[in-house]
C-alpha cells in the first residue's frame, strides 16, 4: 500500500482502537486528551514517515508513539497530577508505572466496553449512533454529516454534546454487570440495527459511505459475537440479518445510485459468502427461548435469498411478518407483510387487507398498491403510482415510481 | 382509542365438535394470518393466550370443582387484546376471526382503564 493511502486507512483501523484503551486509562471524561494525543500521533505520522520513510511495523509504531505521548502527558501534566493521578491511584495505579496496554485483548475488551459507555440508556439514540461512528469507526465529523445529510457544523455540535453527555453523566468504560448486560445489550444491538440500516436504506447518494456504514455495523456485532459476554443468540440474530442483506449490496443499486427492486435483481451479483455467513449466524442464534425481532427479520431475509417463487417461501414469510408485527409493529413491516400475503394468499385478499392499513400518507403504501392493482386494474394501479410519486420524497423512489408508471402506460 | 378483550369460546364437550390434531394444525394459518392481519393495522395490543380445556374453580368453603369447562358447550379456549374507536369497530375486526368457522364465538369486552 502506498503511504499517501496507508495513513487513511491505519487511521481507519487503529484510530478506534488507540482511542479504547486511551479513553479506559483516563476515564471518558478525559476523551479530548485520548483523542488529542491520537490526533497528534497521527500528525507525526504523516511528517515523520514523509520524511525518513515508513517504519517497518507503521502499526506497532503508532502504539508506541501514542503510548509515548500518553505516558509524557501523565508525567507533565499539572492538571492530570493533580485531578486525575490521586483517582487512579485509589485503583492502585501510580502515575509513574501506568499501563497502556495495547495487546489485542486489551484493545478488544477496550472496545467492547466504549461500545457499552456510547450505547449508555442516558445518551439519546441519535447521539449514540453519531459517537459509535466517530468513536468506534473513526469516521470524521464531515463523513458523519454526509451519511445523515445534516451539516457539518450541526453535527459537531451534535458530538460535542453527546460527549458532554458521557462526561456528565459519569459513565464507566467498563463491561456491566451480569445482570445489567442482556438489558445493556439491547441497547447496543438497537443502535447496530440502526447504524446498519442507514447504511442500507440511506437517502445519501454517496454508495462508498453507505456501504462503510454497513461494513462498521457488521465488525462491531461481529466483536459481541466473538466475545463470551455478549455471544447472545440475539447478537447472533441480528449479525445473520446484516449478512443475509448486504448479500444483496451489488444486485441492488446500479452505477448512477438508483435502487434496483429485488424482483429485477441479478442474483449473479448476490455473494454467496455472504449468505453462507448468515446461515451459519442464523444457526448459532438458534439457542435459548426468547425470539427476538432480529431472529424473525434474519428468518425473513434468509428466505429472501432464494430467488425462486415458491409457495413454501412465501407462507415462511407472511407467517414471520405475522409475528414481527405481533410482537413490535412497525409500518414497513405492516406493508411489507401485505405484499407476501399477495404472494401467498392471492391479491384479492391482499387488497382488501392492504385498504385496511391506515397509511394513506405513506408514498410505499401507494407503490404497494399500485403493485398489488397492476395486471388487476390498471386503471387503479397508475393512480396508486401517481400518488406514491407525489408523496416520495427522495430521487431515488421518484424513478423507481415512474418507470413503473410508464412501464404500466406501455401496456 | 379503547381497548377490548375478545374472548374465544368453542364447544368443548360434543365430540363430534373436537378438532382433530391436524385440523388443529391446518387452523394455525388462519388464526395466524387474521392476529398478523389486525397488528398490520396496529390494532392488536397483546396476542394473549391460548387456553388448556382442563381447569379448576375455587369456591368459598374449600370447595374446589373441575370445570366449570366440563359443563359448557361455551368452554374460553382463548383470548387476545385489541384496539379499536368503538366496541362497534371491535366487533368488526371481530368478525375475521377464524373461531366462528368451526363453531365457536367472540366476547367483546371493553377494557376498563385504571385511574
Amino acid at each position: 500500500m502506498q503511504e499517501e493511502e496507508l495513513i487513511p486507512h491505519l487511521f481507519r483501523t487503529e484510530y478506534r482502537k488507540i482511542i479504547s484503551v486511551l479513553c479506559k486509562v483516563f476515564g471518558i471524561e478525559h476523551i479530548e486528551i485520548a483523542e488529542d494525543i491520537v490526533s497528534d500521533t497521527f500528525l507525526l505520522a504523516s511528517e515523520t514517515w514523509g520524511l525518513k520513510g515508513l517504519p517497518k511495523n507503521p502499526t506497532a509504531w503508532l502504539y508506541t508513539v501514542s503510548k509515548n505521548k500518553a505516558l509524557d502527558f501523565i508525567k507533565r501534566n499539572k492538571l492530570f497530577n493533580d485531578k486525575i493521578s490521586p483517582e487512579l491511584k485509589q485503583t492502585e495505579m501510580i502515575s509513574d508505572n501506568i499501563e497502556i496496554d495495547l495487546s489485542n485483548k486489551n484493545i478488544n475488551d477496550s472496545q467492547l466496553q466504549m461500545m457499552f459507555a456510547i450505547c449508555h440508556p442516558s445518551i439519546s439514540t441519535e447521539a449514540q449512533i453519531g459517537l459509535s461512528l466517530n468513536i468506534l469507526c473513526g469516521f470524521g465529523g464531515d463523513e458523519i454529516a454526509d451519511a445523515f445529510l445534516t451539516n457539518k457544523e450541526a453535527t459537531y455540535k451534535r458530538l460535542a454534546r453527546a460527549k458532554e453527555k458521557l462526561r456528565t453523566e459519569k459513565v464507566k468504560i467498563e463491561f456491566p454487570s451480569p445482570s445489567e448486560i442482556s438489558s445493556r445489550l439491547e441497547t447496543v444491538l438497537t443502535t447496530l440495527y440502526l447504524l446498519f440500516s442507514e447504511g442500507y436504506y440511506s437517502s445519501s447518494q454517496n454508495t462508498t459511505l453507505r456501504k462503510d456504514l454497513c461494513v462498521e455495523a457488521m465488525r462491531l456485532n461481529l466483536m459481541l459475537v466473538e466475545n463470551e459476554q455478549t455471544n447472545t443468540p440475539a447478537a447472533n440474530a441480528l449479525l445473520s440479518l446484516m449478512c443475509f442483506h448486504s448479500s444483496r449490496f451489488e444486485a441492488r443499486i446500479n452505477k448512477n445510485g438508483e435502487i434496483i427492486l429485488y424482483e429485477d435483481q441479478n442474483e449473479e451479483l448476490w455473494n454467496k459468502e455472504l449468505i453462507e455467513k448468515g446461515e451459519y449466524y442464523l444457526n448459532r442464534s438458534s439457542k435459548g427461548s426468547r425470539l427476538s425481532k432480529y431472529h424473525l427479520e434474519a428468518g425473513i431475509a434468509y428466505w429472501h435469498t432464494i430467488k425462486n417463487d415458491t409457495t413454501e417461501k412465501w407462507e415462511n414469510i407472511l407467517q414471520l411478518y405475522n409475528k414481527l408485527l405481533q410482537l413490535e409493529y412497525s409500518p414497513i413491516a405492516a406493508l411489507n407483510r401485505t405484499y407476501a400475503l399477495s404472494k401467498a394468499n392471492g391479491k384479492e385478499e391482499a387488497i382488501t387487507e392492504a385498504e385496511k392499513l391506515n397509511l394513506a400518507g405513506n408514498h410505499l403504501y401507494h407503490s404497494l398498491l399500485g403493485n398489488l392493482y397492476t395486471n388487476v386494474d390498471t386503471i387503479k394501479a397508475i393512480q396508486h403510482l401517481q400518488t406514491a410519486l407525489e408523496l416520495a420524497r427522495t430521487v431515488a423512489d421518484k424513478k423507481v415510481i415512474s418507470n413503473k408508471i410508464a412501464s404500466l402506460k406501455g401496456k | 382509542m379503547k381497548e377490548f378483550l375478545l374472548v374465544f369460546r368453542r364447544d368443548a364437550v360434543t365430540k363430534d365438535a373436537q378438532l382433530s390434531p391436524e385440523q388443529m394444525q391446518a387452523m394455525m394459518k388462519p388464526w395466524q394470518d387474521w392476529m398478523g392481519g389486525l397488528a398490520a393495522q396496529n390494532k392488536l395490543v397483546s396476542s394473549g393466550n391460548r387456553l388448556d380445556s382442563d381447569g379448576r374453580v375455587v369456591k368459598p368453603d374449600n370447595v374446589i370443582t373441575n370445570g366449570p369447562y366440563v359443563e359448557t358447550k361455551e368452554a374460553i379456549g382463548g383470548y387476545i387484546i385489541i384496539r379499536a374507536d368503538s366496541i362497534d369497530e371491535a366487533a368488526e375486526l371481530s368478525k375475521g376471526c377464524p373461531i366462528l368457522k368451526t363453531g365457536g364465538n367472540v366476547e367483546i369486552r371493553t377494557l376498563v382503564p385504571m385511574d
